[in-house]
Formats: structure tokens, C-alpha cells, sequence
């Protein structure tokens, strides 16, 4: 514990007895009351907290699904239709349910994009950043094993496809994928045991959270400036300066969530998964969910298999080794005048990635006179990807000049005050 | 006398070995099971023959039947697409094998390899990318240049003897193990 953080003293014969038996209150105390918190942190900051509240959604409302979900390939279709039409309040659950994944991926996004712009992956703090790093593999795992639950059309082709992409490895992908479907296709057996697996999954996110702030607890938060806690005067305590601001900004991310959840609860959703699984026949346009675009995109942009899967593959393991690609000392972009543009350009490469992934195949951009097929982009917007950590990263802090970073957290902030 | 730097093991050395011997075999044994149970079951592996009349197939028409679970596409070629499918040379092929579970593996994929009756092509309508069922390409609606099918989901195109000609799907459709009971009834599996 950081010299100076007050004392857990329980002050009535009951906590005593619990503090000597299993101190639960002293540990809450230490690390969610008086836990030192750089005082600096801003509202990219609060996605973590976002991300536990959406965590702990998901979990009620999917315990509450799962009290009327039957997850048979000639049941399940129906079992959902029946959820929101007939179950008190199932339309407002499975909305919940639906739209929470949503917001829980535009928070883990956020929050992701937050840690590569003030550097917070590099030491020490690596164990957290790989942690976070799994936490969103776990996520997407999960994710996408839901999707297939509602068993409509695009659950079921959604299901094909991603099943597939394990067919491609050289000698055992077709025993890997029969094994994985547990029959030929994809099929009730296939449902059961995603079904299964996606009520496991959040359970393991669970574990994976409580490592990640541990290990985040022991080095103690980064913050925008990127420079380490000096001493006192750079911290605060989390309750209640973080408490509330963490729920503050939650309570206007909800406010979203509730506008998305009463008022276009389908938005998202593709209207093909309104119709039943069919093994017969594929939609027209068969796309993932929002959140999973920049990497159909990216499968998309390379026209060989194995590569394909090795490029997707690669870009949810790039990630993990930031820590150690990255040569900055600096860790903030806001002190990186260079990084700070190769930053953007990385957040521009995922967006135009997401686009392209919404389009069809062979849809061609426009520009004036020029016209240029869109999985040409792609191309582009994937090498950018890759680059970014395979190359900006380890270059760039070799040529890069930082800007001066200032002395102490509080420097800053003071003068602001100061001059208010 | 044994060497004293290395002291004869005891009985606590032997336990200790030998539980964990069988622990490590044992826990091996469980293994498999759990791994095992997700295979098809004996119920999936037993019900992979199909028997269909085709009679009602026209010529430049295609009948989906359903075959192991995946689509089964019986396509009755007219002599156009016949005549398309022969005039392609083998070495413009993505795939230069028959991929005919009918045939010797290494057979060359030429039109009579993929169709043995010319009239009939059968392929399992499953895109050898990741999995997509490919759209059917008519003289009234074309998909993709090929004249056989285009998947829409990463863009394969395959020609009338369903083999791919454009990527990113790296093989031909594959023709099942399959015959003819009689001139309009067909066996699969
Ligand atoms: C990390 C947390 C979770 C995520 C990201 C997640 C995500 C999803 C998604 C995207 C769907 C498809 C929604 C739709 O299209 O309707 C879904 C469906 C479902 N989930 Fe979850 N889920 C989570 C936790 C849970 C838990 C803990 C349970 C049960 C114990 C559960 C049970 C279900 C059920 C029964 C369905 C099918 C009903 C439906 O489609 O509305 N989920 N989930
Ligand atoms: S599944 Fe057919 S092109 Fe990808």
C-alpha cells in the first residue's frame, strides 16, 4: 500500500469478528475506498467501470433468458419468439440482453483505444493490458456463441462460416471442425454446445476481471499524462472522487443504452435473423455484428484461406505484444507529437475497416472520376493495422522527439486551477 | 555405497513417483472422453444415405437436396454449359483435382471427372472457403463470369463443372459418393 493510505480500523464488534475471520470489508476499503487514484484521470478513464456494470447486465439477463431458452435446432427459433412475445417482460430482457452486448463493445472499444493512446500497455503494466487483451478475446468468444443462440439465419450461417475458418489448418481441419459441430454442419448438436460454452464464458470473463484489477491495483492506475505517481499530492481517493465520477459518466452511457433498448432494439440487428435457420440456403449478404466488421473486412481483403485466417488471427494477437514493441520512453500520445497522428490514423484504419466490412464484397468507392473497389481499401486499411504495431511502434519512439512532460501529476492541474 | 551426492531414493521417493505416474495416466483416460464426446454421434454418422428422384430437374435447373445436414446440388447442364465446362484448359484451373469422392484422389479435374453422365452434375453445395451456399448462376440471372455459381459471402466463383475459377474458396466443390439407380433416381452417400 501506497505510505500515508488511511487504515482499515472496523469499528463495531461484528466487523471485528468478520475482519479477523475474513477481512472481505478491508480488503473493499483498500482497494475501492481510500485506493490512491491519480488525480488527473478524464472520462475515457470511466469505461471501466462501464465495462463492470455491462458485465454484471449480461449476466442477469441472461440467467433470466436462460430460464425460458431452449437450445434445441428445432426449438430454439421458437423459444426466442416466445421470450418476447409471451414471457412478462421478455421483450424487454432479451432487448436488454441484445443491445447490452452492443454497448458492452462499444465500452471495451473505448476503453481499448484509451489504453494504446496514453500508453498504459507498457511497464509495468503489461500483465494488465494482456489480461484486458484476453478479457476481449473472451468477450468476442462469447459474443459470437450468443449470436448464434437466436438460431435465425444469420446465427446459422454466422455459425458456418466462423466454424469453418478452423477447416482451413493444414491435416486436422476437417476432424477439427466435425468435432467442433459434433456432426457434418452445423446443427442442433452444434447449438447445445455453444449454448453451453456461452453460459461458461462469462464466468471466465469474471475470473479474468478480477486478475486484471488486481494486477492493475498493485502497479496502480496510468493516467493521461502517462508519468508516474509522485507522491500525495497526485492522488485522490477512489471514493468518493472516482465513485462519482465513474457513475456520472455511466449514468449518461445508460441513458444511451435505455434510448437504444426502448426505441430501436432491432437497429442493429439483421432483419435476415427473423427467419429461421435454414441449412439450404445462405442470405444474399451475410454480414457479423457491428462490432466484429473490421475483421470480416479484413478476411475479406485477402483472397487466399489459410492467409485469411492467419491475417485475422494475427490481428487479435497483435495486441498482446504492444508492451514490448513499443521503444517510446513516453508514455502518453499526449507528449508523442508523431505517435499521436500514427494513433489516429490506426482508429481511422478500424473504422474504415468496420465501413468496408458492411458493404458488399464488391462494392466500389466512388471518388470523382476515379472509382477504386473497396476491397482494395481493405488492403490498405489492414497493412495500416498490422503496421502499427509491427512497425510504428518499434520505429517511431527511435525517431521520435517527445514533447517535455511535466514534473508531477498535480503540475498541471494546480496551474490549470491556478489560472481559473 | 552409493555415491553420496546423490542419495539412494527412499520409499517416499517411490510414492511419490508412482502417484504421480498414475495420477498423470489417469487423468489422461478422463481426458479423452470429454474430448471425444463433442465427435458426430453413432445417430449423425449412420444417417448419411440419400436416396432422390430428379426427374423433375429441367435442363438449366438445379434441385437442393439436403445431404449430411449441408446442401446436396444436382444441376442438369445443358449442352451450352457442357461445351463451357470442356473448353476450359487444365492449367487455368485454381484446383487442378477432380475432388470426385467417385474417383482415385489424383484424378485430373476435367469436366468428365467432375460429371460422369455430362447431363448431370453432382457437388455438395457447400463453398470450399468457409462454408456459404453458392448461388446458381442461370442464362436469365447470371452470378459472377463463370456461368456455375457465385457465394456472396467472400465472393468465390466457380464455372458449369463447379470448380472454383476466382478466390478466395482454393478448391472445387466436391463431388460426393454417388449413383445412378436409374436414369432419374440418384443415390448419395
Ligand atoms: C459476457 C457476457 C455476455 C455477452 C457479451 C452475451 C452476448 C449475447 C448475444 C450477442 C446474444 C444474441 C442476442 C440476440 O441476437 O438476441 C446472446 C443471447 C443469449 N444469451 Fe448471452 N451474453 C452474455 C452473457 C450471458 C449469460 C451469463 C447467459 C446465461 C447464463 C446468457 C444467456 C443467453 C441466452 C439464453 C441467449 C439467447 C436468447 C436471445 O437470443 O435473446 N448470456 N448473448
Ligand atoms: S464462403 Fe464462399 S467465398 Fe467465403
Amino acid at each position: 500500500m501506497a505510505d500515508g493510505q488511511p487504515i482499515y480500523r472496523p469499528k463495531h464488534g461484528l466487523t471485528r469478528w468478520l475482519d479477523s475471520r475474513l477481512p472481505l470489508p478491508r480488503l473493499v476499503y483498500d482497494q475501492f475506498v481510500v485506493y490512491p487514484t491519480p488525480r488527473n484521470l478524464n472520462i475515457w478513464y470511466t469505461f471501466g467501470a462501464m465495462l463492470a456494470f455491462f458485465l454484471a447486465v449480461q449476466i442477469v439477463t441472461g440467467i433470466v433468458l436462460a430460464m425460458h431458452y431452449v437450445a434445441d435446432g428445432s426449438l430454439a427459433f421458437a423459444s426466442v419468439q416466445n421470450i418476447v412475445r409471451e414471457v412478462s417482460y421478455g421483450w424487454l430482457i432479451r432487448s436488454l440482453h441484445a443491445t447490452g452486448a452492443t454497448m458492452f463493445f462499444v465500452a471495451v472499444y473505448l476503453h481499448l483505444f484509451r489504453g494504446l493512446y496514453y500508453g498504459s500497455y507498457k511497464a509495468p503494466r503489461e500483465i494488465v493490458w494482456i489480461l484486458g487483451v484476453l478479457i476481449y478475446l473472451a468477450m468476442v468468444a462469447t459474443a459470437f456463441l450468443g449470436y448464434v443462440l437466436p438460431w435465425g439465419q444469420m446465427s446459422y450461417w454466422a455459425a458456418t462460416v466462423i466454424t469453418s475458418l478452423f477447416g482451413s489448418l493444414p491435416l486436422v481441419g476437417d476432424s477439427l471442425t466435425q468435432w467442433l459441430w459434433g456432426g457434418y454442419a452445423v446443427g442442433s448438436p452444434t447449438l447445445t454446445r455453444f449454448y453451453a460454452l456461452h453460459t461458461l464464458m462469462p464466468f471466465v470473463i469474471c475470473a479474468l476481471v478480477a486478475l486484471h484489477i488486481w494486477a492493475l491495483h498493485v502497479v496502480g492506475n496510468n493516467n493521461p499524462a502517462g508519468i508516474d505517481v509522485a507522491g500525495e499530492q497526485d492522488t485522490l481517493p477512489f471514493h468518493p472522487y472516482f465513485t462519482v465520477k465513474d457513475a456520472f459518466f455511466l449514468s449518461l452511457f445508460v441513458i444511451v443504452y435505455a434510448a437504444l433498448v426502448f426505441y430501436a432494439p432491432d437497429a442493429l440487428v439483421s432483419p435476415d435473423n427473423s427467419s429461421p435457420a435454414n441449412p439450404l440456403v445462405t442470405p444474399a449478404e451475410i454480414q457479423p455484428e457491428w462490432y466484429f466488421l473490421p475483421y470480416y473486412a479484413m478476411l475479406r481483403a485477402i483472397p487466399f484461406k489459410l492467409l485469411g485466417v492467419a491475417v485475422l488471427l494475427g490481428a487479435f494477437i497483435s495486441p498482446l505484444f504492444a508492451p514490448w514493441l513499443d521503444s517510446s520512453k513516453v508514455r502518453s500520445c499526449r507528449y508523442r507529437p508523431l505517435m499521436r497522428w500514427f494513433f489516429w490514423g490506426f482508429v481511422a484504419a478500424c473504422l474504415t475497416l468496420g465501413y468496408i466490412g458492411s458493404q458488399p464484397v464488391a462494392a466500389v468507392l466512388h471518388l470523382g472520376v476515379a472509382s477504386l473497389p473497396l476491397v482494395w481499401v481493405g488492403r490498405c486499411a489492414t497493412l495500416y493495422f498490422f503496421a502499427y504495431f509491427w512497425l510504428v511502434m518499434p520505429i517511431l519512439g527511435r525517431i521520435e522527439v517527445p514533447d517535455p512532460t511535466p514534473e508531477t501529476i498535480a503540475q498541471p492541474v494546480l496551474i490549470k486551477e491556478g489560472a481559473a | 555405497m552409493a555415491d553420496p551426492e546423490k542419495p539412494e531414493p527412499t520409499r517416499r521417493d517411490f510414492l511419490y513417483v508412482a502417484t504421480g505416474t498414475t495420477g498423470a495416466v489417469g487423468t489422461a483416460c478422463v481426458a479423452w472422453p470429454l474430448v471425444d464426446q463433442m465427435n458426430p454421434s453413432s445417430g449423425a454418422r449412420a444417417d448419411a444415405v440419400l436416396e432422390a428422384d430428379i426427374s423433375a430437374v429441367k435442363p438449366g435447373q438445379q434441385q437442393v437436396l439436403q445431404w449430411r445436414g449441408h446442401p446436396l446440388i444436382v444441376r442438369r447442364r445443358t449442352p451450352a454449359e457442357i461445351a463451357a465446362a470442356r473448353n476450359v484448359r487444365l492449367e487455368d484451373l485454381i484446383d487442378k483435382l477432380a475432388r470426385n469422392a467417385n474417383l482415385p484422389e489424383d484424378a485430373p479435374a476435367i469436366d468428365a471427372n467432375r460429371a460422369a453422365i455430362p447431363e448431370w452434375l453432382v457437388v455438395v453445395g457447400v463453398c470450399t472457403h468457409l462454408g456459404c451456399t453458392p448461388a446458381a448462376s442461370t442464362a436469365e440471372a447470371p452470378q459472377g463470369s463463370y456461368g456455375g455459381w457465385l457465394c456472396r459471402c467472400h465472393g468465390s466463383e466457380f464455372d458449369t463443372a463447379g470448380r472454383v475459377r476466382t478466390g478466395p474458396a482454393a478448391q472445387n466443390l466436391f463431388v460426393p459418393p454417388y449413383a445412378f439407380l436409374s436414369s432419374t433416381r440418384i443415390r448419395v452417400g
